[in-house]
């Protein structure tokens, strides 16, 4: 349903002018495949600077590729990127086009724009806004309303003038938690009646691991992992993690906490460790008894998730350690 | 929360996955081409966008336009010791009517683009299926119309002020919409294609002290080479069309001719502004 193949793009190098240094040539998305099937879930799971908005804006015609094709339903969006807008509804991480309009005439507007006559623009606005719950913020200005609101009613224009395809840049982003189940209610509502494809993309791993299909983990603009969330866990199945708060600071003094610490990764008072089931038996009970207890505020012992993953495979670039095995 | 999953859903094809190996070039001639959604036809959608950037007005134009409107009135009280009546007042009370109009058509345009686009908010109307002139146009034509009543209370305020016969500024109905094209135009163009908003802002404000400068200062007083400049500013047909029609028996002809120009060029520059929006939507 959408098919990406080779999607390469550069951002050529900025000459540093007098007191800012240039930035080098990056390469924001690499040779990127990818394969969204009708009416499933699909994830773009990635740390800052991986390239998901970068692959997101190439998608939705936004962007011209250097080169490689993006498919979307049988047509060609390189080479026709006006048909994206056709295809699909995409919801940017910006509501500046929207701000100073109410709720209701920025969701009608919307509807218009992409060809509604007025009645039925004004007839699906009433539905959406009722269905997201809106219907009493519908003539607020979005610049008035709270962060999660005004997302709520961005994603509200998304859905209005129906696309079969949803192209979602982080929605629930500052959502409380009945938002955030109106907007997944509603994607669902849509899968389940018209068979709509949504593309997530998305930081919030919790998230992902709960509403997601399938997903695609991108590191420097490469997918490096392209799997259901559970096979992605799988990757990383038979480790633990093991996290240890200490009161004030670790005492080194114990060898088996000396031991540990060559394999934690610490944040302050915190470690966090990948151990295989025995060794994390072994560290709880060397840090639960004998002279290192005094020193433990907390400790919890965990079965990998999808941050697991995400941390493991997304980032290699910072200072967590690989957690796949090869 | 996902309570569908994909495989039982309608036309959810497994088969994708098996497919997916084979590359971009296995046009199997049984795949399906969705049928495209509407497009978005120019009136309806520049209607739409009218009507939404016009009721932007409520929140932070309408102070706005008392700026615009003060500031014309006042260069007009300063202009009376300066001027003694006849072709020069003429000039100066056309010139501060149409200075409302490139106050706000091309310098809050200006500046209105130019932060839309720095701040991603054109991917809004980007990804809708929508012309690039109903874009323009709407919010060009929204803006013009802000600028209605201030143009409406300089003309009335300048012909007293002066003693200007208010026969004809009923001219002012194809004036501000030509002028406002024109400007509005020019304005969207200059904040489109500024590389930052700062930019932006500043080459409005620089468009807007251009309009100030060569629009209602009489043109006798100028040097020849700024005259020039001032036969290039598009604001500046809509002057003298307003100019003419203040003395006791207007030449109509010229008129017309003038508001043709300023026609032309409201029509050059809406359709730089359209080109200058594809150029920076898709980049």
């Amino acid at each position: 349903m959408c098919a990406v193949r080779d999607l390469t793009k550069t951002y050529p190098a900025v000459r540093g002018r007098r007191g800012t240094p240039g930035t080098p040539e990056v390469r924001a998305t690499d040779g990127v495949r990818i394969d969204i099937r009708r009416g499933e879930i699909f994830g773009l799971l990635g740390p800052n600077g991986a390239g998901k908005t970068t692959l997101v804006r190439q998608l939705t015609g936004l962007m011209r590729p250097d080169r490689g094709s993006v498919e979307i339903l049988g047509h060609d969006i390189v080479r026709h990127p006006e048909r994206a807008a056709r295809i699909l509804a995409y919801l940017g991480q910006e509501s500046t086009a929207l701000d100073e309009l109410t709720v209701s005439l920025a969701v009608e507007t919307t509807g218009r724009l992409r060809g509604l006559d007025v009645r039925s623009a004004r007839a699906e606005r009433d539905a959406v806004l009722e269905e997201l719950g809106l219907s009493a913020l519908a003539s607020r200005p979005l610049k008035k309303l709270s962060g999660g609101q005004r997302r709520l009613a961005c994603f509200a224009t998304a859905l209005v003038g129906a696309r079969p395809f949803l192209v979602l840049d982080e929605p629930t982003t500052g959502m409380d938690p009945v938002a955030r189940r109106a907007v997944w209610g509603a994607v669902d509502r849509r899968r389940a009646e018209h068979a709509t494809t949504v593309l997530l993309v998305t930081h919030n791993v919790i998230e992902a691991e709960t509403v997601l299909d399938r997903v695609a983990v991108l590191d420097r603009g490469r997918v490096i992992a392209c799997d259901t969330p559970s096979g992605l866990k799988e990757q990383v199945a038979g480790e633990v993690r093991l996290e240890l708060v200490w009161r004030e600071r670790a005492p080194l003094d114990v060898p088996e906490v000396a031991a540990l610490r060559d394999r934690a990764v610490e944040s302050g008072r915190r470690w966090s460790l990948r151990l295989a089931p025995e060794e994390a038996r072994a560290a709880v009970a060397a840090v639960t008894g004998g002279a290192a207890f005094a020193a433990l505020d907390d400790f919890t012992l965990a079965t990998p998730s999808l941050e697991d993953v995400y941390l493991a495979l997304g980032g290699s670039a910072g200072s967590v350690r690989g957690l796949v095995k090869t | 929360m996902s309570v569908v999953p994909a495989e039982v859903l309608p036309g959810a094809a497994r088969a994708d996955g098996n497919r997916a190996d084979h590359g971009p070039d296995t046009e199997d001639g049984g795949r399906a081409v969705a049928v495209l959604g509407p497009r978005a036809r120019l009136w309806p959608a520049l209607a739409a966008v009218y009507r939404a950037q016009l009721s932007r007005a409520r929140v932070a134009r309408i102070p706005l336009l008392f700026v615009a409107t003060f500031q014309s009135v006042g260069i007009m009280v300063l202009m009376r010791g300066v001027v003694d009546g006849g072709g020069e007042a003429r000039a100066v009370v056309a010139g501060s009517s149409v200075l409302v109009v490139a106050f706000v058509a091309l310098n809050l345009l200006a500046q209105y683009f130019g932060q839309l686009r720095a701040s991603g908010g054109l991917d809004h109307y980007a990804t809708l299926p929508v012309p690039p002139a109903a874009v323009v146009l709407g919010a060009a034509a929204a803006y013009a119309s802000f600028t209605v009543p201030g143009t409406f209370v300089t003309a009335v305020v300048g012909s007293v002020l002066f003693q200007l016969p208010l026969t004809h500024l009923w001219i002012l109905v194809a004036v501000v919409p030509l002028a406002g094209a024109a400007l509005a135009g020019l304005g969207a163009a200059l904040g489109l294609l500024a590389p930052r908003p700062e930019l932006a802002t500043l080459l409005g404000q620089l468009g807007m002290s251009a309009a100030l400068l060569l629009g209602v200062l009489p043109p006798g007083r100028l040097p020849t080479f700024v005259q020039y400049a001032r036969d290039l500013m598009p604001s500046t047909y809509g002057v003298e069309a307003f100019a003419r029609t203040f003395g006791p028996d207007p030449d109509w002809a010229a008129v017309l001719l003038d508001l043709g120009v300023c026609a032309g060029v409201g029509v050059a520059s809406l359709a730089v502004a359209t080109w200058a929006y594809r150029r920076a939507a898709v980049r």
